[in-house]
């Protein structure tokens, strides 16, 4: 057991193990609304769109999550009305403000001064670098997201399932899918610094699914993820500590592993069960 | 304090006694410019124009026309998805929006069946409304749940995922789910299309079934036999009423040469031969 306690001795491998699995948990359970829901693309532009915030409130001296919290939910908002009244069509829409926003995010670091290694720690996260404030953040604001998802829970899921019996049942259809939007903006705040802003996208999919392979009930499914994204958290950490690679690609491959392992392998829906 | 809380998270209004279930008063809906539609004298295009008709409680009502007809922008206007250009839409002397009395059953197209719900967590989207905000389902919901599922026979596939069941249980079980919202106007858009004639026959006798307790039913269809033979009253819709009353009277071959047009031909003997028959896809 001495590989598993031994990186332990040191405080920040252990803030890192914490932030890891709170953000696979909650990035997972969020993550099955962004699946069902077909929002990969959305999640993953308004992940970008954020990198202007983050160095505004860098450049600043102000924290990085606060930057990255208004810039998320002022993006998420605005990319909701963009698409509900321009005749763009949606993922057209979502590719201007995506590409513009990060392309002035870039601009801006680089008129800074250390150029290239903050850019890595925003595209890639910079787990080790988590401090006892940066997991107080990852606390509340992670508390917050999941305690909405419970409480809203029938609400999205009749959203998600079927808009028109939302609009007979009298559902507030549009504040709960801006809810669900800032939802995801906070989301993302909470896992910059384990993932980054390039990678943040599998942290919202691939746990979730890889659940959708093996469960067919929503509460589950977020379940089975919730596992999955804290177990992507751990193991890649360990996987980053021993082979000495980085963290956050670290945690995205042993998502991906699992995806696969499940793809191929799943008694009765996975690809070699079916082909058999 | 109670009483502030009902309020907030409790929706539906009250029905004004004694005013038809349903009624429309010279609605028209205009088409987004460049669609196909009606052009009147000033140039404007109509999905719908000056639709006039009421629905009184329990009736069976069945709606048909050619692709395009306006059937689903109908069903929009009443469902309060789509609010009317001009006139007005009238539920139990309200317009729709407020009203959650009101059951939708979509075509099976528009559902995605591999959706991760069981056929009960379905239906208990049908009490949603009911149950209100940040409140669970409660037994009482559960039993109205397995109530409404045992009311269309589908009681044994409560625990089943949506995607393993067939065409003609897909569409029992979202009746169920209009049946446990305690809907009292029910709407289904294409309900028979693609289903064979004994699920059709399931689909009737529980709709038959729900006739005592005063459920008005609409029906959008493209079958003018099931339409003749199994409702109260037709609706021949095309973007006008063509005609709404008793299917003799209703599906003349007049009425019939007006609503499908070019689709139709008058063959020798007088028989006529509908060549449009139905429905791939969306419509309009």
């Amino acid at each position: 057991m001495s590989w598993f306690t031994d990186p332990l001795q040191f405080d920040f491998i252990v803030r890192a193990l914490l932030a890891a699995t709170a953000v696979g948990i909650v990035c997972s359970i969020l993550g099955a609304y962004v699946v069902l829901r077909g929002m990969a693309f959305f999640g993953d532009a308004l992940a970008h769109t954020i990198l202007p915030g983050v160095v505004g409130a860098y450049l600043l001296g102000w924290p990085l999550a606060l930057g990255a919290l208004l810039m998320g939910i002022l993006t998420a908002l605005g990319i909701g009305a963009l698409t509900e009244r321009s005749s763009l069509k949606e993922d057209t829409a979502i590719g201007v403000l995506f590409a513009g926003l990060f392309a002035l995010g870039v601009a801006m670091l680089s008129a800074s001064g250390n150029y290239t290694v903050d850019l890595a720690h925003f595209l890639f996260g910079n787990l080790l670098g988590v401090t006892s404030s940066d997991l107080w953040t990852i606390a509340i604001l992670g508390s917050i997201v999941l305690l909405t998802v419970f409480f809203f829970y029938k609400e999205f899921l009749v959203i998600s399932f079927d808009p028109v019996l939302a609009t007979t049942l009298r559902l507030p259809a549009t504040f709960l899918r801006y809810l669900l939007l800032i939802l995801i903006a906070i989301t993302i705040v909470v896992a910059l610094q384990v993932v980054g802003i390039a990678l943040m996208l599998a942290m919202f999919v691939t746990p979730a699914a890889t659940a959708s392979i093996l469960t067919r009930r929503l509460p589950t499914l977020m379940g089975i993820a919730a596992v999955i994204g804290a177990f992507s958290g751990v193991a890649g950490l360990y996987t980053s500590y021993y082979l000495n690679i980085a963290s956050g690609p670290a945690v995205v491959l042993v998502a991906s592993l699992i995806f696969v392992l499940v793809f191929l392998f799943a008694p009765e829906r996975g690809y070699i069960w079916q082909k058999l | 304090m109670a009483e502030l809380v009902r309020q907030i998270t409790q929706r539906g209004i009250v029905h004004s006694p004694g005013k038809p279930t349903l009624e429309l008063q010279s609605v028209s809906v205009a088409y987004a410019a460049g669609t196909n539609g009606i052009t009147t004298t000033r140039g404007e295009q109509y999905a719908l124009h000056n639709v006039t008709f009421q629905v009184e409680r329990g009736e069976r009502i069945a709606i048909v026309g050619p692709n395009g007809a306006g059937k689903s922008t109908l069903f929009k206007l009443i469902v309060g998805t789509l609010r009317p250009g001009q006139g007005e839409v009238n539920i139990f002397g309200h317009d729709p929006n407020g009203h959650i009395c009101i059951a939708y059953v979509p075509q099976r197209s528009q559902i995605d069946w591999s959706f991760p719900v069981t056929v009960e967590d379905v239906v208990m989207m049908g009490r949603v409304g009911r149950i209100g905000f940040f409140r669970w389902p409660r037994r009482n919901d559960w039993t109205l749940v397995h109530q409404a599922l045992a009311r269309v026979n589908a009681a044994h596939l409560a625990k089943k995922q949506i995607g393993e069941l067939s065409g003609g249980q897909q569409q029992r079980v979202f009746i169920a789910r209009a049946l446990a919202q305690e809907a009292e106007l029910l709407l289904l858009d294409e309900p028979l299309t693609g289903l064979d004639v004994p699920s059709q026959e399931a689909i009737f006798t529980v709709l038959d079934g729900l006739r005592p307790d005063g459920v008005t039913v609409l029906v959008a269809t493209h079958d003018l036999n099931l339409a003749a033979e199994r409702f109260d009253r037709v609706m021949l819709l095309n973007r006008q009423v063509v005609g709404f009353g008793p299917a003799t009277a209703v599906l003349s071959p007049d009425n019939l040469l007006l609503a499908y047009g070019g689709h139709m031909h008058r063959l020798h003997d007088g028989e006529l031969l509908l060549t449009d028959t139905c429905c791939t896809g969306h419509e309009g």
